[in-house]
């Protein structure tokens, strides 16, 4: 009797396994939930439930904003849907775009790969310059540019940009002889990346081996290369990286400083970087304000108001998210509607008071909430003004679809092998051969 | 099954029973006719239930295995970006004939090799001395042998992650080790051969423990008494191993082989996530980059989805290559002994 009790227990619990295991099976191949019941109109208790697909931490639920929406709209419903790499996000993007599948009422695009939407995706997006209420000039000129087709067709609403400043560190720069007063450190080496890395020099001298004066090689050459009008396509959508002077320029002045030990040998946001944060590594970082809070996250206690913000010696853009409105979803008015009042200057405004994304507004850059902007790292710094001051400086940059590869590979099949104690020249090479692969159909 | 059915059926063909009422004809032909129905959707269903039952497999098999083999095969003769799949542009054996010339496959396939030469041999080698020693009486050895099978059931990205941080350069356990018995810091993963065996380190540990099972389950297959009549010669344990452990454990060893084989052919969790940048490229020089990554970074990273399907059917023929070397191996072996 026992001996059959057990048998049938472990009957039961081999079932449950087998049966977990299956549900488990069919769980991975069901759909990502809720686009079918959500997305059909009305839930049981009649409102209107609108989709966001986003990635990373894009803060709209954070600030309030959602729930102020609904207050204004009682009849509308918001839930998110949050990847969190965009690594992640973007090729499931492409593959339910392609597929016209599995969409979201509102999708976010990166403005990494907003160029290839723009060119291979945009009869999939509804025209946002033609929606209600949306103004033109609301948005930085070359913001909008950014999601607009040939045609006209603008595809996206601007949220968040990454007007590029230096972050620098007061304590070390005071050690190593250096002036610590914003203005006076902006002044160093304003108008030239050149004068930059000579500094950098200087600080080499001044504080020995212990530190470094830049985090990462990858850092400095996005720097250069942001803050340029052409980078790796011309106008007409050729890819010029290699012919260029300014790529090579931004390429050799990076080899350089990784030559004269200037920056780290690390590559941005992995393990080891974060740790050169964390211990004080590094003197200067080129800083959008959405690095303060990378820093922030990644930072001793100790390091809190000890950096401070001066103006890039060229400004430059530096991150930034649209957000866009698919045709085939099934409340395509009442998601423009939304996208339209999220992407508004007063909501980007609180949007940067509560989160530090950087409005793309510019009527936003003489408001309280961002002339007031602090960061707990930069204590009093008045850190509003001075990405302000960097995003009215930021050029029109021709963008291309396939910039992320090509940069990718200066980066990291390029210049950080100079900090491995490979030659500029080989370096060089060996990009260009990794990027000329990569680019090929 | 249709004799069965005659036998079932005669005493009523018979009429043998007398005392029945008149109606009994018309009735036994209803029964008859109704048996036969029986009878027929019976051998329906005996012949065709096992297809049915066969089937689940089968179905599988072609949507998630025959279909992207075909279709793989067709978009590789295509050029095709992964923006716009169904907009292809016939290029014929182009993305075959280029494989040729393209420098990255070929260092991928070296990189294959070489990680798969330094994984799986000590691997096997490992395995069978864990299972030499687990096949000894030991105290608790079921503990031993699901601690051994543990690495195998650990998935591989949560596996390599821990590797990456064990391997840093900066941070890394390993190099703080080296540091503290004054030995060099070590690059492991910019070095050209230190990743490689880096990321076979993460293959090794995965897998020796499932090989050692194998070997432990065909070792105790192996008849005692082999033992015993080779003691009674005077052979030693050592020689005991070599002369009857191994040859019992031939077809076993064949086996571990080529499923260690198709296995390294296809490492690429592991490069992957070992990758310092976070790319696809296996490091900033491809220099642990593997075929199976290569092929991710064309499909996936580049969006070539021609390209990547070249790749993949490139890597398909080298690994049928390889089996029929096998199998030619193997049958030399087997004529041999």
């Amino acid at each position: 009797m026992r001996a059959a009790r057990r048998g049938s227990a472990r009957k039961v619990v081999v079932m449950a396994a087998i049966a977990s295991l299956g549900a488990g099976l069919l769980a991975g191949c069901a759909d990502d939930g809720n686009d079918e019941d959500s997305s059909s109109s009305g839930d049981s208790s009649g409102k209107t439930t609108i989709t966001l697909g986003l990635f990373g931490t894009m803060g709209f639920k954070q600030a309030g904003l959602y729930e102020e929406y609904e207050k204004l709209n009682p009849d509308i419903n918001i839930e998110e849907n949050v990847t969190e790499r965009n690594e992640n996000y973007y090729p499931a993007l492409v593959n339910h775009l392609t597929t016209n599948s599995g969409l979201q009422d509102v999708q976010a695009i990166e403005v990494g790969n907003i160029a290839e939407v723009v060119a291979t995706q945009a009869d999939k997006f509804e025209d946002m310059s033609k929606a209600e209420g949306v103004k033109k000039d609301n948005w930085l000129d070359w913001k909008w540019q950014q999601a607009t087709t040939k045609d006209g067709a603008t595809i996206g609403l601007g949220t968040d940009i990454g007007p590029m400043a230096i972050c620098y560190r007061k304590d070390l720069f005071e050690k190593a002889g250096l002036p610590t007063d914003r203005d006076e450190v902006s002044k160093l080496w304003a108008g030239d990346w050149k004068k930059f890395v000579e500094v950098g020099e200087q600080y080499k001298k001044g504080a020995g081996k212990d530190t470094y004066f830049m985090d990462s090689p990858g850092g400095l050459i996005n720097a250069i290369l942001s803050s340029e009008k052409e980078k790796f396509y011309d106008a007409s959508g050729e890819v010029i990286y290699k012919t260029n002077p300014a790529v090579k320029a931004a390429f050799d002045l990076t080899a350089d400083a990784a030559e004269k030990g200037l920056v780290q040998s690390q590559t941005q946001f992995q393990p080891a970087w974060d740790q050169t944060v964390a211990n004080s590594l590094f003197a200067t970082v080129a800083c959008p304000p959405w690095m303060l809070g990378t820093i922030k996250e990644k930072s001793n206690p100790e390091s809190a108001g000890k950096w401070d913000v001066a103006q890039a010696p060229k400004s430059g853009n530096w991150g930034g998210t649209f957000l866009g409105v698919p045709k085939s979803g099934k409340h395509v008015k009442e998601a423009q509607k939304l996208i339209t009042w999220l992407t508004a200057p007063e909501q980007q405004a609180k949007l940067f008071s509560v989160m530090a994304s950087f409005p793309s507004a510019p009527s936003t850059y003489t408001m309280p909430e961002v002339t007031g902007g602090k960061n707990e790292m930069t204590g009093d710094a008045p850190i509003g003004k001075a990405f302000a001051k960097a995003a009215e400086e930021i050029p029109t940059q021709v963008i291309g679809p396939k910039d992320q590869i090509v940069q990718q590979g200066l980066t990291d099949n390029g210049v950080i092998l100079v900090t491995q104690g490979k030659s500029a020249k080989e370096a060089w090479d060996n990009a260009v051969k990794t990027i000329d692969n990569n680019l090929e159909k | 099954m249709t004799t069965r059915h005659d036998t079932a059926a005669s005493p009523v063909k018979g009429g043998a029973a007398p005392g029945r009422p008149p109606g009994g004809r018309a009735s036994a032909e209803a029964d008859r006719k109704k048996r036969a129905k029986l009878s027929r959707r019976w051998q329906r269903d005996m012949r065709w239930s096992p297809y049915a039952f066969v089937s689940p497999f089968f179905l599988l098999f072609l949507a998630f295995g025959l279909f992207p083999l075909i279709y793989t095969g067709w978009a590789s003769l295509h050029t095709v970006e992964l923006t716009a799949p169904t907009d292809m542009k016939w290029t014929g054996l182009d993305n075959y004939t280029r494989i040729f010339d393209d420098e990255f496959f070929w260092n991928a396939a070296k990189n294959t090799l070489w990680i798969g030469v330094i994984s799986t041999v000590p691997q096997l080698l490992m395995a069978m001395g864990l299972a030499h020693i687990l096949n000894y009486k030991l105290r608790a050895s079921t503990f031993y042998r699901v601690v051994m099978l543990a690495p195998y059931a650990t998935s591989i990205a949560a596996a390599s992650l821990v590797f990456v941080l064990l391997f840093g350069r900066d941070y890394g356990m390993i190099n703080w080790v080296l540091d503290m018995v004054g030995l060099d810091k070590i690059d492991w993963q910019n070095g050209s051969w230190s990743s490689k065996f880096a990321v076979s380190t993460i293959v090794i540990w995965r897998w020796t423990g499932y090989n050692a099972l194998i070997y432990l389950a065909a070792m105790q297959a192996i008849p005692q008494d082999l033992y015993e009549s080779a003691a009674l010669d005077g052979a030693n344990r050592w020689r005991q191993f070599i002369h009857v452990t191994l040859p019992s454990l031939r077809p076993t060893i064949l086996f571990t082989v080529v499923v260690s084989t198709i296995g390294a052919s296809q490492v690429f969790g592991e490069p992957l996530l070992f990758d310092a940048n976070k790319g696809a490229s296996g490091g900033s020089q491809h220099q642990f980059q593997t075929l199976g990554l290569y092929l991710y970074e064309q499909g996936w990273v580049n969006q070539h989805l021609g390209r990547a399907s070249a790749i993949a059917w490139a890597m398909f023929l080298i690994l049928i290559v390889i089996g029929i070397l096998n199998a030619v191996i193997s049958r030399r072996l087997r004529a041999s002994s």
